[in-house]
């Protein structure tokens, strides 16, 4: 009797734990925590967690566990923190990725699995071609599209040549090639550095002034972007050659860049200051919770949607995450408030969206911040939807 | 032309802010026989010690200065509580020992500045750029770090080759034990020279963290060039580090410079793009290799070994 009882016990235990399982919706986030671009991950997991309040700490009635990974911001550890997610902790969704080599390398395993892996910041142009995946969702942008945009930008200030100046790894090489597509001037030259340990870039600066272009065009994510900004100006080129920008001015490395950054327009698919619901909620809730950091920046906005975009697709599949075209079909529809105001997914599951003209001013406080100028481009798909088989 | 000698001077700022890290390293090394990998912590911490001085006095000079005496003091202290019980044992248990203090002032730097790094505010005559030559304006505060680098350079041949105390470093760096049989005080003489080593990295971290601002680790990429530095130079001597900090400052920014071009020449543009700037960073190692290949002592080996 003793025994059938410990037996059933047993059974019964057995029988639950599963069930328990499936109740949850297991997440991982895989982001930079450590170094100097920790800063970003920080960013990005408070937006996510931001989220996940608003949502009630649930998605379509089930509880949500969240495991953070850091990348060190290296490819191989991004790599391995992403296979121990699939294959023993067995997440659902696998969310995250600042930097575009790490989410290069990241990718196969991922959708090999047919796990649903949303990118919330990198876009190599690999995944938007050829390489594009049913299990694949980005809720940022193509590498490409935002150079684009910036190129658009010069064209229309009458830029008629342009130094590129930008870090030597996938997403550097995809935004010099971004803006040299849609730039109608002439590139003078342009310079690739090496990535993430070069900081000094007195050669290319130097380089850049003796070839004597109507602009600079530059691209240094995080840190590199004060200690490119500070040295731009060091060099006394402030004033003399304009620079044009993509993710080198943002809320985190303003403090640092300081008065630097006046003036200095850049290229975003998301400002702080963008005029709609979600958005006023997402940056006011923000700046509450977390007074004691600047932000949210562009990477969290993009994590905020990575949550609401899971949730929309959960709630659309009545909470059943084992049927995946089902869940493919949700979270196609982007049926969510998306803090950038709506958007629709192309063929590759990149957004199709507006990119706005920012710059960094002074407020009456004396403190600087980022405010929408413009739209430079409505409704923009990348380059290389085309290539991708998914119809 | 004119380009060219803007890269030189580059190259030059480069290599002379190598060469105070390297500097301190070489004699550490050569000396004490111990590898010291926390040398680019002292660095780091000289960066942000001025960051926080910078906003205290309002100074950069000061900051600079007041910077400069808490990393030796720092030093002092690393070297009477972990690095003594260090001397003598295996090179392992150095890179072991002092690879737990990177570690371990990373982690402080972080819980006393927070992750996000610091700024150090320049002065707004040093953020500004002069005309060196007509057509070749160069940033003043570039020029400031040759100029201070080369005094203390100066400074530093004056009191290796000209004191006593200069005497007894070179005695060391070419006999440890005989300098010890001699009846100096060896124990002072090490915790000085771990100080005044500390100091010079803490100088070197303060000029480049106006440059590249502070950053948690930012010691860690440039210790590996000042690796390279004193095995070019050759371990243990001032000279060796000091000419083969040129060099590697100067084939470093002037290969970053000119080698896509020159690749250009043979390649697709496509190809040069991508190999000249691997190619470039390759440079100083391959430099390197063939320095440890045709004198494996390095260029200018401290005599007697």
């Amino acid at each position: 009797m003793k025994m059938a009882l410990c037996a059933a016990g047993a059974v019964l235990a057995l029988a639950a734990a599963p069930a328990a399982a499936q109740d949850k919706i297991k997440i991982g986030f895989v982001s930079t925590f450590s170094g100097p671009t920790a800063v970003i991950g920080n960013d990005m997991r408070n937006s996510f967690e931001l989220a996940l309040d608003h949502l009630g700490r649930k998605m379509g009635g089930k509880d949500v566990e969240v495991i953070y990974e850091d990348d060190q911001q290296k490819p191989e550890v991004g790599l391995q923190k992403t296979q121990k997610l699939i294959q023993s902790d067995k997440v659902d969704f696998v969310v995250g990725y600042i930097w575009s080599n790490v989410l290069l390398a990241s990718y196969k395993p991922v959708v090999e699995s047919q796990t649903f892996l949303i990118g919330a910041n990198a876009g190599p142009h690999q995944l938007a071609g050829e390489q594009c995946s049913p299990f694949f969702f980005s809720t940022s942008w193509q590498n490409d599209q935002t150079p684009q945009a910036m190129g658009l930008y010069m064209n229309q200030k009458g830029v008629k040549s342009v130094y590129l100046i930008g870090p030597n790894y996938a997403a550097g090489k995809d935004m010099l090639a971004g803006v040299a597509s849609t730039f109608k001037g002439q590139i003078v030259g342009q310079d690739l550095t090496k990535w993430p340990d070069q900081l000094d870039f007195s050669a290319e600066l130097s380089k850049a002034r003796a070839a004597n272009p109507e602009a600079i065009f530059v691209f240094y994510p995080g840190a590199a972007g004060a200690q490119f900004l500070n040295q731009y100006v060091q060099a006394g080129l402030k004033g003399k050659i304009p620079l044009y920008t993509a993710f080198t001015i943002d809320e985190l490395t303003l403090p640092r860049q300081g008065d630097a950054a006046l003036g200095v327009p850049g290229a975003q698919e998301w400002v702080n200051d963008l005029p709609n619901d979600a958005n006023r909620k997402f940056v006011a809730d923000y700046r509450k919770k977390h007074a004691d950091v600047p932000g949210p920046t562009f990477y969290g906005a993009q994590s905020y949607d990575a949550a609401m975009l899971i949730d929309s697709a959960v709630k659309g599949t009545k909470g059943n995450l084992s049927d995946k075209n089902a869940l493919r079909a949700e979270l196609k529809k982007a049926n969510f408030k998306s803090v950038r105001g709506n958007f629709k997914y192309g063929n590759n599951h990149f957004p199709i969206q507006n990119f706005y003209l920012q710059e960094a001013v002074k407020n009456p406080d004396g403190k600087l911040a980022l405010k929408t100028v413009s739209t430079i481009v409505e409704n923009d798909q990348d380059r290389f939807h085309e290539k991708c088989p998914m119809k | 032309m004119l380009l060219f000698i803007e890269q030189c001077l580059n190259g030059l700022q480069l290599g002379l802010l190598l060469f105070l890290l390297a500097a301190g390293l070489t004699l550490i090394f050569g000396i004490m026989d111990l590898v010291n990998l926390a040398h680019g912590s002292f660095y780091m911490l000289g960066a942000y010690f001025a960051a926080t001085f910078a906003v205290m006095t309002d100074s950069f000079v000061l900051a600079a200065l007041l910077a400069m005496l808490a990393t030796l003091v720092v030093g002092m202290a690393v070297e009477v509580i972990a690095m003594r019980r260090l001397y003598g044992r295996d090179h392992l248990d150095h890179v072991l020992a002092t690879f737990g203090l990177i570690l371990f002032f990373n982690e402080f730097v972080r819980l006393a500045w927070g992750p996000e790094g610091r700024n150090i505010p320049l002065p707004s005559w040093l953020n500004t750029s002069i005309e060196l030559l007509p057509g070749v304006p160069y940033s003043a505060y570039r020029l400031s770090i040759i100029v201070v680098a080369l005094a203390v350079a100066f400074l530093l041949y004056l009191i290796v080759m000209r004191t006593r105390l200069g005497m007894l470093i070179r005695a060391g760096a070419s006999n440890r034990e005989m300098i010890g049989a001699l009846g100096v005080n060896i124990k002072l003489l090490y915790t000085l020279i771990f100080g005044v080593g500390a100091a010079l990295a803490g100088l070197a971290g303060l000029m480049q963290g106006a440059i590249l601002t502070a950053q948690i680790g930012m010691g860690e990429n440039i210790l590996i060039l000042a690796f390279v530095v004193i095995i070019i130079g050759g371990i243990g001597s001032i000279r060796g580090a000091f000419i083969a900090s040129i060099m590697v400052g100067l084939i470093d920014t002037v290969g970053r410079s000119y080698l896509p071009e020159f690749f250009k020449l043979a390649l697709s543009n496509e190809a040069a793009a991508t190999a000249g700037p691997a190619m470039s960073s390759m440079l100083i190692y391959l430099l390197m290799a063939l320095v440890l290949v045709v004198r494996p002592e390095g260029l200018f080996p401290a005599g007697g070994r």
